[in-house]
């Protein structure tokens, strides 16, 4: 069945079974490898995209559901100046270990700054729950989040 | 002290007589190449090394690098090629880093596990590229008919300060490609105060690909018309296909083949199961929701959790059958002394899982096995898949992707085995994709383990015996992998009555070396027993771990384990001050546990300050770490986060992480059941390292051992309860 999308600013079309999730749609139909599988249980969010600016996880999101939702990813991300500082702080403090789940951590971190951009210890904790970083590189995502909200233009 | 297990494919023992040599040749299209290898392999003809390193100047100035050893997160592509640079005296933003073959003939041993990639490379690097930085002076001095030793150089360039003339490495490359290669034993280095990049904080040399999303792991491999396969192995280890609804999974959608894989009865390599190959990795995981197999489950299916505690049970009462060390009299010892404590512990089965689930993409092509895999053990993994499809090693050829995470799972090949075996069954390239349900159930765990200790206290509270009577697992007398002990383990050698044995019990399911293999466990047992001791003599548990170490001194060799007292004593006394251990005024139910560990040549004392609530759920609050890693912090940025995630990774296993088994199989399957640690439980990880007079060591795991007993000892301060048991969970 063929499914008209818009990711990252383009139309795309998909001709997949409808209960396929988006990740699946995403990295092998679509080669955008940016979205990871880590789960499929939407437990890890490394699959983490945005659907109409909100952060969901596309391992558990049939794409039959999407409709006309504007979906960006990781590869996207850098398309807002939003996007680019975040992804601007994470090169600058270093975040990343083995960067396998980072592409998720930017997405929902992204979210948050857009909804809260001066976000607190515990807005951070809130937000950020979803995302797991094996490597735990929880010092520094925070770090990342508070250096984008300092430094950011109002 | 806990290194990788000798047995390990990984663990290649360095061999001190063999000399590194150096040869030199022209790259195609002009330019210097040098490769470092050893005399022994070169005299036969092939340039086997245990360490080599490889580089390319271009006209240019762009210098490529090879970093020899595979990425899990550690840094190391980065990290062993900046050694090289600052050697050299190259322009880091000249610098390119490729991934090296998996060539143990042009690279020697290529591997990572148990932090030591900087341990067997630092002094080698920095010979390779100072013996590039020699060669490109002389070719210099040449040109301008003076004396090499009048040369200096600065990034990228040679320079003659009296005539004030420079030559760019890209020029010179050329010339200096012709030229003899210096004697790498005579080549002079830097000194350390010289050093422009070594010290200094520099990001991964793939992190902008990281942000941006580029296709750069495992999971990320394509290839043209390829196959995707999942591949259900018996949930019980060893089990056997007797049957599968193979013509069933044939009719389904999408799917290709499906076809019974048959495997032998090595836990570590190629297992019995079903194959589904599909046009999609999503259609072949649903036509496996309608997969039905009748097991051969096997002997194992008579193992439990349960079944393991209550063994160890029984053995706890016997005497061990196997001795690690005996010292003194400890029967006599516990006898007389003024006061002895008893306490049993225990720690669960854990799990690596890495957050890229283990894949593999495989080709059977021109009679070449080509492969494409995220693995800690290229050449193991070569060897294994060789072996498994009966072909040479030489037709096998292993790219090493960036592997998302690592922790020792990827130490074992298990799924490169698995990849190559259908791929050669379908036809056609086949990527093969696990779940995480097959990641927790089929890994190699970190054993679980029981302790019976029983020490004894003199009047004055000195520690005067130790017995320790370890049931674990194995066969015979052999411990299962990285499930033992040494007999080396602190407090021993430092107690005048110490007895140190073992029973085995034996063990169906697979284990492997988990991130600081066995110091992860021993490390709370031991570190927990001499917080309960320091209590019951009265003392501070800082000033009882002092006393114990006394004076700074080495004890032991490098065949019985190293354990330098002083480096103990230096981190603990650092840690102390950091923390402002014993001083500081905490709120009721909150409280700092400290605790040390030497492993992976590493020496690390931590303070965790936790607070538990009303309702029994623990908080950490924060951790102060001081590590003593030797003379030189390669890159401070990734040490820095290296030992953040370390020591939260410890913390995290021991607050939740279990893996039980029933019937033979794990009953946990994801991350509902298997919690990880997220934001809202991490904690702020303040580090510093202390700089000793010794060869610089490896990052990636000694910072985790001290982790999970300096909470449970921050626990007893903030509520007087002792956890002799993980996880922790909720008290």
């Amino acid at each position: 069945m063929s499914f008209q999308l818009t990711i990252n600013g383009q139309k795309r079309t998909a001709d997949v079974d409808p209960d396929t999730p988006l990740l699946w749609v995403l990295r092998d139909e679509l080669d955008l490898k940016g979205p990871k599988f880590g789960c499929g249980a939407g437990y890890c969010g490394a699959c983490t995209v945005h659907l109409d600016g909100q952060p969901v996880r596309s391992c558990r999101l049939p794409v039959s559901t999407i409709g006309a939702g504007k979906i960006t990813t990781i590869e996207g991300i850098g398309a807002t100046a939003l996007g680019r500082a975040v992804q601007a702080a994470w090169l600058e403090l270093d975040v990343m270990q083995c960067g396998y789940c980072q592409g998720g951590q930017i997405l929902a971190a992204t979210a948050l700054l857009a909804a809260t951009p001066k976000p607190t210890d515990a807005d951070i904790d809130a937000a950020m729950a979803g995302n797991i970083c094996r490597c735990a590189t929880y010092n520094r995502i925070r770090a990342a989040i508070h250096h984008v909200a300092a430094t950011r233009k109002a | 002290m806990t290194i990788l297990d000798t047995k390990s494919p990984t663990d290649a023992p360095a061999d001190p007589t063999r000399r590194l040599f150096l040869t030199i040749s022209a790259a195609a299209g002009g330019g210097l190449l040098i490769g470092a290898g050893l005399t022994a392999q070169a005299a036969t003809g092939a340039a086997a090394s245990e360490l080599s390193a490889y580089i390319r100047i271009a006209p240019d100035g762009i210098i490529t690098l090879q970093s020899k050893n595979p990425e899990i997160g550690q840094g190391i592509k980065t990290t062993l090629p900046l050694i090289i640079a600052e050697e050299l005296d190259a322009d880091w933003s000249k610098v390119r880093i490729e991934q090296a073959a998996t060539d143990a003939t042009k690279f020697g041993a290529q591997f990572s596990g148990g932090s030591r990639s900087v341990d067997m490379n630092y002094d080698q690097m920095r010979k390779v590229g100072a013996a590039g930085r020699q060669l490109l002076i002389r070719a210099a001095a040449a040109q301008w008919g003076v004396e090499p030793s009048m040369c200096s150089t600065k990034p990228g360039f040679v320079v003659h300060a009296a005539s004030g003339r420079t030559l760019s490495y890209g020029v010179l490359a050329s010339a200096a490609s012709a030229l003899p290669a210096p004697d790498l034993a005579t080549v002079p280095l830097k000194s350390p105060k010289d050093f422009r990049l070594i010290g200094k904080p520099h990001g991964g040399i793939d992190s902008a690909k990281i942000v941006r999303g580029e296709p750069i792991f495992g999971i990320d491999t394509v290839l043209p018309g390829m196959s995707y396969a999942v591949f259900e192995k018996c949930p019980v280890y060893g089990g056997r296909v007797v049957s599968a609804n193979l013509d069933e999974m044939r009719a389904l959608k999408g799917v290709r083949k499906a076809f019974i894989v048959k495997g032998g009865t090595a836990l570590e390599g190629l297992l019995d199961g079903v194959a589904i190959v599909a046009d999609s990795w999503w259609r072949a995981n649903k036509a496996r929701e309608a997969l039905k197999v009748v097991w051969d489950e096997g002997a194992t299916a008579s193992q439990s959790s349960k079944g393991f505690a209550e063994q160890a049970k029984a053995l706890a009462s016997q005497p061990g059958t196997k001795t690690m060390r005996k010292d003194g009299d400890v029967d006599a010892a516990l006898a007389k002394a003024a006061k002895v404590v008893e306490a049993a512990y225990s720690y669960p089965f854990i799990a690596h899982a890495p957050l890229e689930p283990q894949n593999c993409t495989a080709e059977l092509k021109d009679g070449k096995v080509i492969l494409h895999a995220p693995t800690q053990t290229p050449q193991a993994g070569r060897k294994l898949v060789a072996r498994t499809l009966g072909v040479n090693e030489a037709d096998v050829i292993v790219n090493v992707t960036r592997c998302g995470g690592g922790f020792g799972r990827r130490l074992n090949n298990d799924y490169m085995a698995e990849a190559a075996a259908i791929a050669r069954e379908a036809g056609g390239p086949v990527k093969l994709v696990w779940t995480r349900e097959d990641d927790l159930r089929h890994d190699f765990y970190r054993a679980g383990g029981f302790h019976n200790l029983k020490a004894g206290l003199s009047a004055e509270g000195k520690l005067v015996a130790w017995r320790n009577h370890f049931v674990g697992f194995g066969s015979g007398d052999n411990f299962a992998p990285s499930a033992g002990m040494s007999g080396s383990e602190f407090p021993a050698r430092l107690v005048e009555n110490c007895l140190i044995e073992a029973s085995l019990m034996p063990l169906g399911v697979p284990t492997g070396a988990l991130r600081a293999p066995q110091s992860n466990a021993l490390s709370f047992v031991f570190q927990s027993f001499i917080d309960e001791l320091a209590h019951a003599a009265g003392k501070d548990p800082l000033a009882f771990r002092l006393e114990i170490l006394g004076e700074p001194r080495q004890v032991g060799t490098p065949a019985t384990g190293e354990f330098d007292t002083g480096r103990a004593i230096g981190v603990l006394k650092l840690v102390a001050e950091m923390s402002n251990f014993g001083r500081a005024k905490l709120p009721a139910r909150t409280g700092q546990g400290i605790a040390f560990y030497y492993s992976h040549k590493g020496y690390f004392a931590e303070v965790v300050q936790a607070a538990v609530s009303a309702d029994g759920e623990v908080t950490v609050q924060k951790v102060w770490v001081a590590g003593d890693v030797g003379s030189q912090i390669v890159n401070p940025s990734m040490a820095e986060n290296q030992v953040q995630g370390a020591v939260l990774d410890g913390l995290a296993e021991a607050l939740g992480q279990e893996i039980t088994f029933v019937g033979g199989k794990a009953e946990q399957s994801n991350f509902g059941e298997y919690p990880l640690l997220r934001m809202p439980q991490s904690c702020p990880v303040e580090v510093r390292f202390l700089i000793t007079d010794h060869p610089p060591t490896g990052l990636g795991e000694p910072a985790l051992p001290p982790a999970p007993p300096a909470l449970c000892n921050a626990i007893f301060a903030a509520t007087g309860k002792r956890i002799r048991s993980l996880p922790i969970g909720r008290l």
